[in-house]
């Protein structure tokens, strides 16, 4: 075990190098692009005067390598410093957003994970019936959907009728159940999104271990095949399926902009567009990092549990 | 000095008589109400818009959005304020005067103001508050219409004089403008980060890109206005979750509407669309100092092959009007009726390609929605009528993001949109005088120049209309602006909402002051 | 009684798919000789129904201008113009045809989706199966790059990459190619990393085979199964990413058609109840579908499995 905890140890590290590599792509990435904040906010209004003055007061036109070490000696003392835009904090920009975006992640992750988990394992079981093929094939067309569609025809369904609100406004007084239904349209569209993509590779992962002598032996053995595959096959197909379930995870935590514009939610996605649209770069840098640690931390979960259910790799000869 | 219509206020007028300006145009709303109920006191508003960043901020140097105009103009006061017949009426101040050359300008302040913080509005704010504006340290989008302000002092306690580098008779027109909100002043410096005000609403709460909720000032000085006893307002990006939040009635009012299905909202029980059409236009701005666009012909050409019906009918649905490839609106005091209106007739743009000794001529034209709404829908349609006169458009999709800053004035042909101003001479010298900051066509017309400066002095009426008729002329014969359509605000609201018969026009949403100006029926 | 109509008017479509498939099916079993005719003589019919679809798009796709009554950007008359002989699927919010947008969607959508998805598993698996089998140093530093690369959301990534390198076709595909591969290169070298420790990779080392033959020979027939199925979803992701990427201003270079653009631009029409935006996003949907249908047929061949 204690090679699982090296492991950890060493990407942990890792894990901070990528952030680091992160914050710099990602300055390189905003600096690249045309104009700039002083620009961005004057828009149509900008003159070179207002936007020199506006720069000069913003320390915009320092040099780049100046502004992005001014930057990353404040990050490394935990200080992510304040909006350009709006001189307000990021810690208080970011905090109410971080958790609603994290709530909603988790919503829709907890329905989605077990029901793709089931749907795939079943699929395996009734391979090539009519169960499989139903199931497939309305798992893909939900997919094949672009997400902001999916949402429209669930708020044309659910919301029109009453059922649901179409707007997932909540803030510090909404009680937990309240959020629950506020925000059940956005879950549910995210979970239509993200579960064919699981529920496949779950189905897939099984299935390739079938052929496999071993569970020939099982079934000549005369073994019940629903207990062939959850005991014997699932635990190898492990590794794939955990792989594709944190990419997905980590896709509802940070890549779900359109779902949050749709459904008027504030959380870190429409931060991150808004500010990029106007070079607001403490924050897309705060923003981003955010994210980045997100899937740096879930990947290496996945990867945790990818080892220890394959004792092949805890013990490589 | 009873009639206020904004075509026939004389020039004494303009400059002397602002009280009693003030007075009906505070009335003429309300008395004209007809099928209208009376307003009344109560109710919270909730209004949904399509913009809103988690950018925004009380600094009047950056308000740029519709969100934090009108939630600026609910929270804060501005020295006059342009009522919904397009007259102008004192707010903050109570009249103004001005020196025959209209060179120095006296605004008498309103007494009995306070601000939300209980603090009394007095001159040093005024002067304070647009001073912020002024300088080489500012930032603001409204410093190139201070600029011309040499000096700015009082005159006793409530008298604060403007002194102008030339006259301009439509001073008092500019100091509506939504930037320049007076607010309170500590040692000759406003706070750009407070959310003080003398408006009549005061901010709650206001999470940028998101909500804000107001609350009715309860010591607001006009009697008649501000009705709700609170605003709720909210970013709705997407114009179907905006639709959507109006028909299962989470908000009661949402603008803007998407024309595509304005039809259909319609129908849907228990909503109104209310459009108001005034100086809103949208543009093809040409670099008048690059080929093929140097060549007035070329221009000529590509002004007949525009069909601009089909753009009213197709991209406004049929909510706004043609555009006669100048900048002002039919509804303005000095909109020229004896110009001709030019159709699409790809015979005369061969014509006009002929005389640039052209056969065909191939141009890239750049759009993105962030131009206006359907900007790139309008520049398609253009491209297809235009290919029968040997024209070919090639329509360059931009990116929404940083289309001011990197398309805007730097492509040779661009989708520009304009809210229009509330004067000819406003909206010309912002956009066609010879190096203006926003001459998006870099045009350079002598003469056009010439009457420019002439117009704004001008004492006499039949002259000065002669002046703005020519200049219309020339910008529609000559200008580097292909102005196709004139658009109208278009608003939707649940029928519980009631507003006055005549709603302005001279932005969205009365003027941005549907919130005071609007009731619950 | 909606809900009942709407459920026999699917249960006629599967019906019809389904005999359309087992039609097909007999046709190439037929036609085809020797063991190819076996082959396809045992597939399922859901196999048969996916390749045929996924062959009258191919011809509608390589025909559009030919069964395209109007070209893909001519306005033709008014806007939303209902359905009649004329206009098939009546017209879009420009006035233009909805057929022959879709027809010729067909081409510019599949061929773009195509293209991105073969260079993001070229360009994937191989990187991926490569670490995996070489370990060490390699598979460290491009792991690290790929995360680096996947840590930053990818629709604000490719945002941030088209803004500044531009919107042309090329740079489209390539931005897409290269974030996609990323996903790609993750799930080749899981599962590749699960392969290189088997005995029979072991031996394969020790009988001293090359590295090319060791990863095209012993591991790829192990990984596929997995990549395949990766690749049919892959593929129609390419629709949705242009799609979002439409939705931020960003897709396709109008008045070229695509589907993803199609939808985008008359979605707003579906919370009205008017089905529309359904056209161009029900063939996505039909395509997803069919592929994938073809995807779990070789799937199951490539299993092994004799039931």
């Amino acid at each position: 075990m204690s090679k699982i905890w090296i492991m950890i140890a060493k990407r942990l590290g890792l894990g901070v190098l990528t952030l680091f590599a992160i914050s710099i792509i990602i300055f390189l990435a905003t600096e690249l692009l045309p104009g700039d904040l002083a620009r961005s906010i004057l828009g149509q209004s900008a003159t070179e005067e207002t936007v020199a003055a506006f720069q000069r007061e913003l320390g915009l036109d320092q040099p780049a390598h100046v502004r992005y070490a001014q930057w990353l000696w404040g990050a490394v003392q935990g200080d992510f410093g304040t909006s350009l835009a709006n001189r307000r904090p990021i810690a208080d920009l970011i905090g109410t957003r971080l958790a609603n975006t994290m709530f909603l992640a988790i919503y829709a992750a907890a329905i989605a994970v077990p029901l793709s988990l089931i749907l795939g394992i079943m699929a395996a079981l009734f391979r090539n019936t009519w169960f499989d093929r139903g199931a497939n094939a309305v798992a893909l067309s939900a997919i094949s959907f672009p997400e902001f569609f999916v949402a429209y025809i669930l708020i044309f369904v659910l919301a029109q009728s009453g059922l649901f609100p179409s707007m997932a406004r909540i803030d510090s007084t909404t009680t937990f159940a309240d959020a629950l239904y506020k925000t059940f349209l956005p879950a549910l569209t995210l979970t239509l999104v993200v579960t064919a993509h699981m529920m496949r590779m779950t189905r897939a992962a099984i299935i390739n271990l079938l052929a496999s002598p071993y569970i020939e032996m099982a079934q000549l053995k005369g073994m019940p095949p629903a207990r062939i595959i959850l005991v014997h096959a699932l635990p190898n197909a492990l590794a794939p399926i955990i792989t594709v379930i944190a990419l997905n995870l980590a896709y509802l935590i940070t890549g779900v902009v359109v779902v949050e514009a749709v459904f008027v939610y504030p959380g870190l996605g429409q931060l991150m567009v808004d500010s990029v649209s106007k070079r607001d770069i403490p924050v897309v840098q705060a923003v981003a990092l955010i994210f980045a640690a997100a899937y740096v931390l879930l990947n290496l979960l996945a990867d945790v549990l990818a080892t220890l259910s394959n004792p092949r790799l805890i013990h490589p000869k | 000095m009873t009639d206020t219509k904004f075509g026939q206020v004389s020039r004494r007028g303009l400059i002397k008589g602002a009280t009693a300006m003030t007075a009906a145009g505070l009335i003429l709303p309300f008395g004209a109400g007809g099928a209208l109920a009376e307003p009344k006191r109560g109710g919270i508003l909730r209004l949904a818009q399509g913009s809103g960043s988690t950018t925004d901020s009380y600094d009047p140097a950056t308000w740029d959005s519709q969100f934090v105009q009108v939630l600026n103009t609910a929270r804060c006061g501005f020295l006059t304020e342009i009522a919904p017949d397009g007259s102008l009426v004192g707010e903050v101040a109570e009249s103004w005067e001005a020196t025959p050359d209209a060179k120095v300008w006296r605004f008498k302040i309103r007494k009995g103001i306070t601000f939300h913080s209980g603090k009394d509005l007095t001159a040093e704010d005024v002067i304070a508050s647009i001073n912020y504006h002024r300088g080489p340290d500012s930032k603001s989008a409204a410093k190139p219409i201070v600029d011309p302000i040499v000096e700015i002092t009082t005159d006793g306690p409530d008298v604060v004089v403007f002194t102008l580098e030339a006259g301009n008779a439509d001073f008092p027109f500019i100091m509506s403008d939504y930037h320049l909100a007076i607010l309170p002043a500590n040692d000759g410096k406003i706070d750009p980060t407070s959310s003080d005000g003398c408006g009549g609403y005061v901010v709650e709460s206001w999470e940028p890109g998101v909500t804000a909720r107001l609350r009715r000032y309860e010591n607001y000085w006009k009697p008649n206005r501000a009705w709700f006893d609170g605003i709720e307002m909210t970013a709705i990006h997407d114009a179907a979750a905006r639709q959507n939040a109006l028909i299962t009635g989470e908000v009661d009012v949402i603008d803007p509407v998407d024309l595509n299905t304005v039809a259909l909202l319609q129908r849907a029980p228990g909503i109104r669309i209310l459009s108001t059409t005034g100086t809103q236009h949208y543009t093809f701005a040409m670099d008048t100092r690059q080929a093929p666009f140097n060549d007035n012909n070329v221009r000529l050409a590509l002004k007949y092959a525009i069909d601009r019906q089909e753009l009213v009918d197709k991209i406004l649905n049929g909510y706004g009007s043609v555009g006669n490839d100048h900048p002002i609106g039919p509804s303005q005091r000095y909109f020229n009726k004896d110009l001709p209106q030019r159709t699409y007739d790809p015979d005369k743009a061969k014509y006009h390609l002929k005389q640039a000794g052209l056969d065909s001529v191939s141009v890239q034209l750049s759009a993105a929605d962030a131009a206006f709404p359907g900007a790139v829908d309008a520049a398609l349609l253009y491209s297809e009528k235009a290919a029968a006169a040997g024209i070919n458009i090639e329509v360059v999709r931009e990116p929404n993001d940083g289309y001011w800053s990197n398309v805007w004035m730097k492509k040779p042909w661009s989708a520009v949109y304009w809210g229009g101003r509330p004067t000819e001479d406003w909206m010309f010298t912002t956009a066609y005088a010879a190096g203006a900051a926003w001459n998006d066509s870099f045009w350079d017309h002598p003469r056009f120049n010439e009457l420019l400066v002439a117009a704004r002095s001008e004492l006499d009426e039949d002259k000065r209309r002669a002046m703005y008729y020519e200049m219309q002329e020339i910008v529609s014969n000559e200008g580097g602006v292909v102005v196709p359509m004139f658009a109208s605000y278009v608003m939707a609201m649940s029928d519980r909402v009631a507003h006055p018969e005549q709603v302005a026009a001279n932005w969205t949403l009365d003027g941005f002051r549907a919130v005071e100006r609007w009731w619950f029926a | 009684m909606e809900v009942l109509t709407t459920l026999f008017w699917i249960a006629v479509a599967v019906s019809v798919g389904m005999a359309a498939g087992w039609l097909f099916l007999r046709v190439l079993a037929t036609a085809l000789p020797g063991r190819a005719g076996r082959v396809f003589r045992s597939a399922p019919i859901s196999a048969g129904f996916g390749m045929l679809v996924i062959l009258i798009y191919l011809l509608v796709a390589i025909l559009a201008p030919a069964i395209a009554p109007f070209s893909e950007r001519e306005v033709v008359g008014g806007q939303f113009l209902p359905w009649d002989a004329t206009h098939l699927l009546g017209t879009d919010n420009l006035g233009r045809d909805m057929f022959s947008r879709l027809v010729y969607g067909a081409r510019n959508t599949v061929g773009i989706a195509f293209v991105t998805t073969a260079l993001a598993f070229l360009l994937g698996s191989v990187l991926g199966l490569l670490a995996a089998a070489v370990g060490g140093w390699l598979d460290q530093v491009l792991s690290r790059v790929v995360d680096v690369l996947m840590a930053i959301p990818a629709l604000v990534f490719s945002l941030l990459l088209l803004t500044i390198f531009g919107t042309s076709v090329v740079t489209l595909i390539l931005v897409i190619a290269v974030i996609d591969s990323t996903r790609v290169f993750r799930l080749a070298r899981s599962v590749g990393m699960n392969i290189v420790v088997m005995d029979f990779i072991e031996a394969a080392r020790l009988r001293g085979e090359g590295l090319f033959h060791l990863i095209v020979r012993e591991i790829l027939p192990n990984a596929s199964a997995p990549l395949i199925a990766e690749f049919g979803l892959r593929f129609c992701f390419v629709f949705l990413t242009i799609s979002a990427l439409s939705f931020l201003g960003l897709g396709i270079q109008p008045p070229t058609a695509d589907w993803g653009s199609m939808v985008k631009e008359n979605a707003v029409l579906i919370t009205f109840g008017d089905i529309t935006p359904l056209l161009p996003a029900g063939c996505i949907a039909l395509l997803t579908v069919a592929v994938n249908f073809v995807v779990d047929w070789m799937l199951h061949r490539a299993s092994g499995l004799k039931e």
